[in-house]
């Protein structure tokens, strides 16, 4: 093993380049700044400067999402550190791949309350799968290897290596990843034969299977989606995703019922909810997804297929748990499937088939579209008529517009889709798209944006002028924050408390103010022009799509309801505003 | 330290299972900085309860310490809480020793009582009963030094109090499961 002698900050570039980090997010700052020193004097890896490091994070973790590589950061101490704790959440609930370096004072100022001190690692103990102080240069090196193997191991996460400043400078001897074991963290990727054995028994015995897939299909690698989509076109099985699983079955496919949860298909929701036969793969039975819990899926037995055990039987009782990585288990299940001829053995399903079409028959995400005003549902569909037969990767921020890019944007592959989906970040979708854009330099990437959101990382679009990242950020602009003004629709009264996007900027002229350039559409009939435009244009776009302001968000399991209590957008309709009278006092504490 | 238990899910309409147990949990870990603080976070911040906490090394070599809880919660709550535990990187083991129904528990107490004549006399003969020592005494208090099982201690404390209790000072439970084996 070579081990060359080097300072701490000449240490974390090696290691960046030895763990085949390319690109890193960042900010400078005073206690970074020795690792800055190093940054300029090499040009394997690169550095993207961010205006924020909300933005840093953000960025990381599109990067990450769409490339399935790890997302790398780096900010000063203190404030360049505390900025950063939304970023490092979001990963967290979303099981993104992150390593953060933070600067620190000096060891010798720690707990003086220096300027720019904060105590990093104790902030963001709760908001990552792991952190470090490194306070002797003699362990650095091995942290930061073991940074990165933590963070892409087992259900993936943010980890943070706070660095100070002293040793930075500090020399050592710095050495290479070592194939050794780690000392604690071992996850499991293969489970138990005989468990996933008995899984394919109680598959092909189920009348009324379904697959309900998540994020953890695609954290797995492209070989999980590859696997699943053999299993289902195996087995015939349903399937439906969460939010974060979209694209590792696809849209397009036979066996698909669209998204499940909260805003998910009237047929994925009602087939979760009479199944006789429940697979979970890579879903953790989030609040979102479930409902009402002691409605849940009442009949179903339910196996879970989960790499961290602790999802296992924490919000539903599962009555076979296989813990495991999705693509080995997935492999085994599949090679299982065909070894023992199941298909044989396998109940017919066309009577469930017959029902589940009945419940498409309902096509629960129809609007009334209109001819004078955007409907929002209709702008996602002409996007993404326009763009699907194109190399397009696509974020979001957070709301209603979320919401309806998952209903009306289809995705085939995996790796496509970046949301925030666990912790529900405003801000998310325009830094991930620069991050996004950044792994795949020629392809088309856009940021389906809500107005509100779009404010809170808007800085970003001097990043996106300054790579010349060309990030197409299409924005809902319904001039109110619409999920809350929603909410409050059903649940206050339609008491609009500061909901309503008061003051808004005129998008065009922000556009090129940041030098990119601006498109306005409020008509139906020239949308699809100003789609093409935006698409043509050779650079950053923000489009602002001035859209129907009270649409609100259907198909909808209202709060403290089952799956089989939904609302469609026609029973709104139909029945004026009396949404508020079905959800009961109840229903209202819950969030 | 005795936040109430969560329920499971803010869409919870059932009520969690009623039945709450008490669980001593010894978890193995690695001695490095801020290891008892990301057990502690786990408990504070998903609101399970602690009723017990003991921390020391007990491999110095290997920079290992054990920490035992006495944690209680309905069983479901029991397993979250073991399996949350064991996601700490830091974590080599978690064992429930309550499940395995084979465990030795010890907490060590010093309680400070005042008092003269007939106080003290009666002081002295309860000591004797429980096996308490004395480590310290003046004209007009003594402090006795206490193992036993934890409700032995309370126990102990509760005849104490009427006689002149001043203070206690208890280091929480100690465990280790019985026969040749480690955990």
């Amino acid at each position: 093993m070579m081990s060359k002698e080097m300072t701490g900050a000449e240490m974390v570039v090696e290691a960046l380049k030895d763990q085949g980090v390319e690109i890193i997010f960042g900010y400078p700052g005073g206690a970074v700044l020795p690792i800055y020193d190093a940054l300029f004097h090499q040009d394997k890896v690169q550095h993207i400067l961010v205006r924020h490091e909300q933005g840093a994070a953000h960025a990381a973790e599109g990067y990450a999402r769409s490339s399935g590589k790890v997302g790398v950061l780096l900010v000063t101490s203190g404030p360049g550190a505390t900025n950063t704790v939304t970023g490092l959440t979001d990963a967290l609930m979303d099981s993104i791949p992150v390593v953060c370096i933070t600067g620190q004072v000096p060891t010798h100022l720690i707990g003086s309350d220096a300027f720019q001190e904060c105590d990093t690692v104790g902030i963001t103990r709760h908001c990552t799968k792991h952190n470090y102080l490194v306070k002797n240069i003699a362990d650095l090196p091995r942290v930061l290897h073991e940074a990165f193997y933590v963070a892409s191991s087992g259900r993936p996460g943010p980890v943070v290596i706070d660095i100070p400043k002293d040793v930075q400078f500090a020399r050592g001897l710095y050495a290479p990843p070592r194939s050794a074991a780690h000392k604690t963290y071992h996850p499991k990727l293969d489970a138990d034969v005989e468990t996933i054995q008995q899984a394919v028994r109680m598959m092909a015995a189920a009348e009324r299977p379904i697959f309900y897939t998540g994020g953890g299909v695609i954290n797995s690698g492209p070989a999980a989606s590859t696997l699943l989509r053999e299993l289902v076109g195996l087995t015939g099985f349903p399937i439906t995703s969460t939010l974060m699983g979209l694209g590792a079955y696809p849209g397009s496919g036979e066996n698909w019922l669209g998204m499940l949860g909260m805003h998910g298909t009237w047929e994925a929701n009602h087939a979760m909810h009479d199944c006789d036969l429940m697979i979970a793969v890579g879903a953790r039975f989030d609040d979102r997804i479930t409902g009402r819990l002691d409605a849940f899926s009442p009949g179903s037995k339910k196996i879970h297929i989960d790499i961290d055990r602790s999802s296992i039987n924490k919000n539903v009782k599962v009555d076979l748990a296989i813990v495991g990585d999705c693509a080995h288990v997935l492999e085994a299940m599949t090679r299982m499937w065909r070894a023992e001829a199941m298909s044989a053995e396998k109940q017919p399903l066309d009577h469930w088939w017959a029902k589940i079409d009945e419940w498409r028959a309902r096509k629960s995400l129809a609007f009334r579209n209109s001819e004078t005003a955007i409907k929002p549902q209709y702008a996602v569909q002409r996007l993404y008529a326009l763009t699907k037969d194109r190399d397009v990767y696509i974020t979001t921020e957070v709301g209603q517009h979320q919401m309806w890019a998952a209903q009306h944007y289809h995705f085939e592959e995996p790796n496509r889709w970046m949301t925030s989906g666990g912790l529900g970040t405003m801000g998310y979708g325009l830094p991930a798209a620069i991050g996004a854009q950044l792994a795949h330099p020629g392809s088309l990437v856009i940021d389906i944006a809500g107005e509100a959101s779009i404010l809170m990382c808007i800085q970003e679009m001097s990043t996106a002028i300054q790579y010349r990242l060309p990030v197409k950020i299409f924005i809902l602009n319904n001039e109110y924050m619409g999920m809350v003004r929603q909410w409050q629709e059903l649940l206050h009264g339609g008491r609009y408390s500061h909901s309503y996007s008061e003051a808004l900027p005129d998008f065009v002229k922000l556009a090129e103010a940041f030098g990119a350039k601006g498109v306005r559409c409020s008509n139906p009939a020239s949308l699809d022009a100003a789609i093409i435009e935006m698409l043509d244009y050779d650079g950053p776009v923000i489009f602002d799509c001035v859209v129907d302001k009270i649409e609100n968000c259907f198909p909808m399991i209202p709060s403290g309801k089952a799956h089989n209590d939904m609302l469609l957008a026609d029973l709104s309709d139909d029945a004026g505003i009396e949404i508020g009278a079905v959800i009961d006092e109840k229903g209202k504490m819950l969030v | 330290m005795n936040a109430p238990a969560s329920p499971p899910s803010p869409y919870s309409a059932a009520t969690p299972s009623a039945k709450v147990e008490s669980h001593t949990l010894s978890v193995l870990v690695d001695n490095e900085p801020g290891v008892l603080a990301r057990v502690v976070g786990l408990f504070s911040g998903r609101g399970y309860n602690i009723e017990s906490l003991t921390v020391a090394e007990v491999a110095h070599a290997e920079h290992l310490s054990r920490i035992t809880i006495l944690t209680s919660g309905a069983p479901e709550t029991i397993d979250q809480i073991h399996h949350q535990l064991e996601r700490l990187v830091p974590v080599h083991q978690v064992t429930d020793l309550t499940l395995s129904k084979r465990s030795l528990e010890r907490e060590l107490a010093m309680v400070k009582v005042r008092g003269r004549g007939d106080h003290r006399t009666f002081a002295l003969q309860l000591a004797e009963a429980f096996r308490a020592r004395i480590v310290d005494a003046t004209t007009e208090s003594f402090i006795f030094e206490l193992t036993g099982k934890p409700h032995k201690i309370d126990e102990f404390i509760d005849l104490m109090r009427p006689i002149g209790l001043v203070e206690v000072s208890r280091t929480g439970v100690a465990a280790i499961s019985r026969g040749p084996e480690p955990i």
